[in-house]
């Protein structure tokens, strides 16, 4: 009878299930992916390494040296202790970040517009103090410019009505304020002495929210050739809410990881990071093995680099507000042992 | 990406995976990838060269707090290990700049402002 190891499912929970119970999870995790996105399944030398990583009992687990990588670490500027600047001097100092990001508590270009002068501020202040790159980050968030938080007429009341035309309508209005709105802090960002701009969560409302960002992201990367520019994604596939929206000839709707890699690149990012998002309900070992399914076939065309998602409930880390040590780290462990990714 | 989430990993990602930040090169590998969009490989190789080291050293703090402190390329201030006397902050960006010969906008912007003459970095 095979011994049972602890691991957990992707809510944080401790199970026990056996290094046979692992594997057909690792299986099954591929084949879903590879199923939806038309990707090619994980090797047999990959899912009997990932076993490997998931069947041990130890509370850690780290890559070889030499395999390390660089960290973005967005969302290092927030507010746990002192001012902002004083806890990305913390997270340079004391927690080994290759990058850094400063970021409102509303994580919003919208909402940032409001108190652009402020936040540009700080990020000067940042600069002289701090040698790590430093970039500033929010969400597209086209949400935000529907009604009742915006002037747009809410396309997600319109739709169940069957006004599909107007709701299509509404959200190419809000594409054009959400543009102007990111491309106007990245201005203000770039004049106080930013490294780079972060446009996280890309696509959460949808494929008008991702075609505001890479319009975005096209228009400041022309004004600012040295610029970094990292887009960051809010799930696996770009939702349809317009269903029709294109980017430079190619329909954003139902992209998965390699198609969202493309548009980003030719946008002009010089980061992109893929997100899967995390199923609570399977073990981290299935989850993990979904998403290196999903990504992989970023890894042999891109230009950029590849710095995967893997914070809390996505890429595999457990959606808690505290992620294990164990799971985190057999997650980062699995990205670059199985990816060869560039970051995370 | 989401590795610095509040209350979350960032402490289990850079041990786990990470090169370490301004104890080593990673900070400096990690600029030539925001910057430039060098992938991983040629960035290690990028910084490498330009610091006279080895790709396995990069990672190695022991090995880069003297190369760090050889370029003055900035280190860590901490309460037994201070650098009163060498360039930290925005001082050691001028030097990244030009060892690594990437452009960096705060430099740039530090330079006009302070009506320095012009060099690379300017």
């Amino acid at each position: 009878m095979e011994r049972a190891v602890r691991t957990r499912l992707g809510d944080g929970s401790l199970v026990e299930m056996t290094p046979g119970e692992i594997k057909a999870d690792l299986i099954a995790g591929s084949e879903l992916g590879a199923r939806r996105a038309k990707a090619p399944l994980l090797e047999d030398h990959e899912i009997d390494h990932l076993l490997d990583i998931f069947s041990s009992e130890s509370k850690f687990s780290a890559v070889d040296l030499g395999d390390e990588v660089v960290l973005s670490f967005d969302g290092s500027g927030n507010l746990d202790s002192g001012t902002r600047v004083d806890e990305l001097y913390s997270y340079q100092s004391h927690r080994g970040a290759d990058m850094l990001e400063l970021f409102g508590i509303d994580y919003s270009y919208k909402a940032i517009k409001t108190i652009l002068s402020y936040e540009a501020q700080s990020m000067k202040t940042a600069q002289l103090n701090l040698i790590a790159p430093l970039q500033y980050g929010a969400m597209p968030d086209l949400g935000r410019y529907s009604m009742p938080d915006g002037p747009i007429p809410n396309w997600s009341e319109l739709m169940p009505l069957g006004r599909i035309d107007e709701a299509r309508e509404a959200q190419e209005a809000a594409v054009g304020h959400a543009v102007a709105d990111m491309v106007f802090v990245a201005d203000g960002m770039w004049e106080a002495g930013a490294d780079g701009m972060d446009f996280d969560t890309a696509g959460a409302a949808g494929d008008a929210d991702l075609l505001a960002a890479l319009t975005a992201i096209e228009t400041i990367k022309a004004r600012y050739p040295d610029i970094g520019i990292e887009l960051g994604m809010a799930s696996e596939c770009v939702l349809g809410m317009h269903g029709q929206l294109t980017y430079k000839g190619r329909r954003l709707a139902g992209m998965w990881p390699l198609e969202q890699m493309k548009v980003a690149q030719e946008a002009g990012a010089t980061m992109f990071g893929p997100a899967v998002n995390v199923n609570t309900t399977k073990s981290i070992a299935w989850n993990v093995a979904r998403a290196c399914t999903l990504i992989k076939p970023c890894m042999a065309e891109a230009e950029i680099p590849i710095h995967p998602n893997v914070g809390m409930g996505v890429g595999g880390v457990p959606m808690t507000p505290y992620p294990p040590v164990d799971a985190t780290s057999r997650v980062s462990r699995a990205m670059v042992d199985i990816l060869k990714i560039d970051g995370l | 990406m989401g590795v610095g989430d509040p209350l979350g990993m960032a402490c289990s990602h850079a041990l786990a995976s990470g090169m370490g930040g301004m104890r080593t090169a990673g900070d400096l590998v990690g600029r030539m990838q925001m910057t430039r969009g060098m992938r991983l490989k040629e960035a290690k190789r990028h910084v490498a060269d330009r610091l006279g080291v080895a790709v396995a050293d990069l990672a190695d703090p022991v090995a880069m707090h003297d190369v760090r402190r050889d370029l003055g390329l900035g280190r860590i201030p901490v309460q037994e290990l201070t650098y009163p006397n060498e360039p930290g902050a925005i001082e050691a960006k001028f030097r990244i700049a030009e060892v690594l010969d990437v452009p960096i906008n705060c430099v740039r912007r530090f330079a006009q402002h302070a009506g320095l003459a012009a060099r690379a970095w300017a």
